[in-house]
């Protein structure tokens, strides 16, 4: 058995790229040296190091048999004996196999399984050299090894014997490299062993782990956690340590907003709150030292954070003296994408359309317009310039500072709403309507100058923007028939259809089935929809419902054998006495309680009520009847039941036991 | 404690003793020290190079009148080229801080992803930012191409932001406050500049006047462009003068750019146009260093 030890020292490496990276180099490793068992692969990291730990590795690969082809008997024993020879064994010890032209000698050779240490140093070069970075770098030259940041050191040790490779110059030893400042200024040898402790000793906590759990130690009563912030301090610290600073509490006059993300974003400290759930006038720091004895860390953040929240304070008050009214103009200088043109005309095409939506679902067009005028204005201020992370924040605050009324404050602070299908939606119906008429003109627009997405590509986050209309329309029950406001960009409806059943399926969690019974009708509005869904999936279960869908398929296939697309109603007189005549009957009693039933799930019980009738029509009733006449008034029958009770769903999409082979 | 110029004399001696050629400021306007030909143009190419220098970069969007004590329109940034990257070139950036006075002991320095890209100068790297207690004190880039051309020798750039800096070492909160040399604070050295050149570029540039120049100098840089792909005498041929013309282009494109007088549709243009410049000189300036295989291709 043995133990191998992996670690590939860099310069730092951005913080968000190290769990995709191990991942990598997980697989990788696991694909290569799987025939070697072990236990599973340890892996970590810091901000200098990629490290793998694969422990109790055989020491040699199995051995296996290959089957070595020679001459025909038929070729003589002259042939038989060179073969023999060729291969260092003896014609008794040949074996024979027939194959098509006769039989024939062969040779099991027995190979044997090459140990782990050399397949190691054969194949690690190429694996580390291709570990999967978003973006990499070269540096020894035009035509060198790609990796994300300069490669320092290697460690492989494989039981204290060092695995001996060069990746881009770098010769693998058993030395590993302590922190840049607090750690031995020297290599530092390793064994499997000691390395972890060597590190240590050398203030490098190499396990994640360890550093959440330290910096998790040092948080003050009402630390704000936040789980990405936690990751990239892990992974910007080799030895984190935590400080506590605090700030001139006139701050707070601020919008929190704005405090939060210069603490958050571009500090990366954890806010701190009071018992009432307010910003306290303090922050949590991670720093990448053993301390801070003389407080100069602390005082140090704590001026660069005042000069921070004096920007900002200066970018308030510089911004106020033009009101964001007063800056539509200026729109016309912001690019929205070159072939589109600027925010002042993306602006006028989202004040139209979110006056349109507006009327539809009984929203204050006075707001929505007046909303939809402003909402782009911020990104003239120099508060987004600044943080552009706050934009449509940052519209809002200075609209409700303006006096341009709290609803339309509201709009604005709200239309980037959802930025992911866990954030929330706009909190008032005239956000949402422009929230949707903001993301549904981005849609429209690039669709049709052809910047659709593609596999991960989608630089526009177009999937985001259908995915937040759709969440919005579905949360928001409003009664907007979206499908019909694309139907002059054609490659947006199976796009937009793609987001519907995705939500339907994985956020409203109905059955996939269940999803295209109800997408395969005209889609309508969005609550109506999900009523549809609804229904069909409470009556579902009921002893009528399935065997009716199932009666609904065999319709289908039937009328699609002869060729029906189109019937007149059938003609009653022609109708037999007995099971077709009661179906037609039943056709007519159900129709009307359609008409007069409001629920879904009572229509849907109605059609499910005509089962007995259906079930009897086709255990008595031949469809082909020999007299042409009387065949097509049957399919008719038919073709009228499909049609009228198909416009809630198409019943033929449920999957129905044993029903699909009809 | 250090004035402004004690720490701009050890940066100097400190990249000095280490081989780096000591320059003087480029004496034009440029939005930073990577715009200087000696880092634009000296990092193309395969000869090595080690220059500092400091280097006043006007950035005309920046101004705040004088009234910020962060923002300027004109900073100082102290630019250190060294090509090919040393292998051990971080230890020798933290060695500076402590030659200026900074126990690394006893503060927080941590290397934050930041890559950096030029369109108009067809020019980008990947690095970090270098944080020193949450401050932003250097910007450390490793080149990868100039002038859309991949390099043969990755150089390393260093690029501190000297009145931050400063302002940290001598622990002032307003640029404006910071010592300049003994009795003269850096309002007394330059604080007028920035009331002046603020009033200028917002409020009293002459656009169409600008206009003219750009296309003037534009037109100079192009015909020396196309001079040198007929000339035969290329060794003495002005690349250099040619690129000063572009650097001309660069610097009223971002005057016009803080007047607010490049409409949207122009902007994508303008700066193609300034890129295709800088580009054409990039090839020029490789070209004319490399004579052998310009003569083995003739």
């Amino acid at each position: 058995m043995a133990d191998f030890l992996l670690e590939i020292g860099t310069e730092e490496i951005p913080d968000w790229m190290i769990d995709g990276a191990l991942s990598d180099l997980h697989d990788k490793f696991q694909n290569a040296f799987g025939a070697f068992g072990g236990n599973a692969l340890r892996m970590q990291a810091s901000p200098r190091r990629l490290v793998l730990l694969a422990e109790a590795l055989s020491e040699r690969a199995p051995d296996t048999q290959t089957v070595v082809q020679g001459p025909y008997l038929s070729a003589g024993p002259k042939a038989a004996e060179g073969f023999a020879r060729k291969n260092n064994t003896t014609v008794e010890q040949l074996g024979t196999l027939p194959d098509g032209k006769g039989e024939r000698y062969v040779f099991h050779q027995l190979v044997k399984g090459r140990t782990v240490a050399d397949t190691l140093r054969d194949k690690l070069p190429e694996i580390v050299a291709n570990i999967h970075f978003p973006k990499g770098m070269y540096w020894t030259g035009k035509g060198g090894v790609r990796f994300i940041r300069p490669l320092r050191w290697i460690v492989a040790t494989l039981n204290d014997h060092v695995i001996d490779f060069e990746v881009a110059g770098v010769r693998s030893g058993n030395a590993t490299r302590g922190h840049r400042i607090l750690g031995s200024k020297e290599p530092i040898p390793v064994t499997v062993a000691t390395y972890e402790q060597k590190l240590r000793d050398n203030y490098v906590l190499v396990n994640p782990a360890e550093r959440k759990a330290r910096i998790e130690a040092g948080y003050v009563p009402g630390t704000e956690t936040d789980y990405t912030l936690m990751r990239t301090l892990v992974y910007l610290t080799e030895f984190p340590s935590v400080i506590h600073g605090s700030f001139d509490p006139s701050y707070l006059q601020l919008p929190r907003e704005i405090l939060s993300t210069v603490m958050r974003h571009h500090q990366r400290y954890f806010s701190v709150l009071k018992p009432d759930g307010s910003l306290a006038p303090e922050f949590v720091a991670v720093t990448n030292t053993d301390g801070d004895p003389d407080g100069l860390i602390r005082k140090g953040n704590e001026r660069v954070l005042r000069a921070r929240f004096n920007d900002a304070r200066f970018f308030w008050e510089v911004d106020q003296r033009k009101k964001l009214s007063a800056r539509v103009p200026d729109l016309a200088k912001i690019t929205f994408q070159a072939k589109l043109g600027s925010y002042r005309d993306k602006t006028e095409r989202v004040v139209r359309l979110a006056a349109e939506v507006a009327a539809i679902v009984d929203a204050d067009v006075n707001t929505v317009s007046l909303a939809a005028l402003l909402c782009k204005c911020d990104l003239t201020t120099d508060m987004v310039k600044e943080f552009t992370e706050l934009q449509g924040i940052v519209g809002g605050l200075y609209a409700k500072a303006q006096d341009e009324g709290e609803a339309v404050a509201t709009a604005i602070y709200d239309h980037y709403k959802p930025v992911s299908m866990e954030d929330s939606i706009p909190r008032t119906l005239e956000g949402q309507v422009l929230s949707i008429a903001d993301k549904l003109d981005t849609l429209r627009e690039c669709f049709k100058i052809g910047l659709i997405p593609t596999g991960s590509k989608d630089p526009f986050a177009l999937r985001r923007a259908a995915q937040g209309i759709v969440k919005i329309l579905f949360e928001a029950r409003l009664p907007l028939p979206l499908m019909e406001s694309v139907v002059d960009v054609p490659a947006l409806v199976p796009f937009l259809k793609e987001r519907i059943e995705f939500y339907l399926r994985d956020v409203l969690g109905f059955a996939y089935d269940e999803v295209n019974a109800v997408m395969a009708v005209p889609i309508g509005s969005f609550p109506d929809l999900a009523d549809r869904a609804e229904a069909i999936h409470y009556i579902r279960p009921t002893e009528d419902f399935e065997p009716v869908a199932a009666s609904f398929k065999r319709i289908k296939n039937i009328l699609k054998q002869a060729g029906i697309t189109f019937a007149d109603q059938p003609n009653p007189e022609l109708l037999a006495d007995g099971p077709e005549k009661d179906l037609h009957d039943a056709f007519n009693r159900v129709r009307s309680q359609i008409e007069a039933r409001s629920s879904y799930r009572e229509k849907l019980a109605a059609i499910a009520s005509l089962r007995p009738q259906v079930d009897l029509f086709f255990d008595k009733i031949l469809v082909n009847d020999p007299d042409p006449a009387i065949r097509q008034n049957r399919l008719a029958l038919l073709h009228s039941l499909l049609t009228k009770f198909s416009s809630i769903a198409d019943f033929s999409e449920i999957v129905t036991e044993g029903g699909s082979g009809i | 404690m250090d004035t402004f110029q004690d720490t701009v004399f050890k940066l100097k001696r400190y990249w000095a003793d280490r081989g780096a050629i000591i320059q003087e400021p480029y004496d034009l306007e440029v939005g930073a020290g990577t715009m200087s030909p000696e880092t634009f143009l000296r990092v193309l190419g395969p000869k090595p190079y080690k220059v500092t220098y400091v280097q006043p970069s006007r950035r005309p969007a920046d101004g705040r009148y004088g009234e910020n004590p962060n923002r300027l329109y004109k900073h100082q940034q102290l630019q250190v080229i060294l090509k090919p990257t040393p292998d051990d070139v971080l230890e020798q950036y933290l060695g500076s801080l402590e030659a200026i006075g900074i126990d690394l002991r006893k503060h927080d320095i941590k290397f934050e992803e930041d890559n950096w890209e030029a369109p108009t100068l067809g020019a980008w790297g990947v690095g970090w930012q270098v944080m020193l207690d949450g401050l932003e004190i250097t910007q450390f880039t490793y080149f990868q191409q100039c002038g859309g051309i991949d390099l043969d020798l990755v150089p390393a750039e260093i690029t501190y932001g000297l009145e931050r800096i400063v302002a940290f070492l001598q622990n002032v909160d307003s640029v404006y406050d910071i010592e300049w040399a003994p009795g003269f604070k850096y309002a007394d050295v330059r604080l007028a500049d920035e009331e002046q050149f603020s009033v200028y570029n917002f409020e009293m540039v002459d656009v169409p006047l600008l206009w003219q120049e750009f296309e003037l100098h534009e037109r100079e840089c192009q015909r020396l462009l196309n001079l040198f792909r007929e000339t035969k005498d290329q060794r003495r041929f002005p690349v250099l003068p040619a690129y000063e013309q572009a650097l001309k282009c660069s610097h009223l494109f971002n005057l016009l750019d803080a007047r607010g007088a490049i409409s949207v549709t122009e902007r994508v243009g303008i700066i193609a146009r300034v890129r295709k410049l800088a580009v054409g000189v990039a090839e020029a300036w490789v070209e004319q260093q490399n004579p052998t295989a310009q003569e083995a291709a003739a």
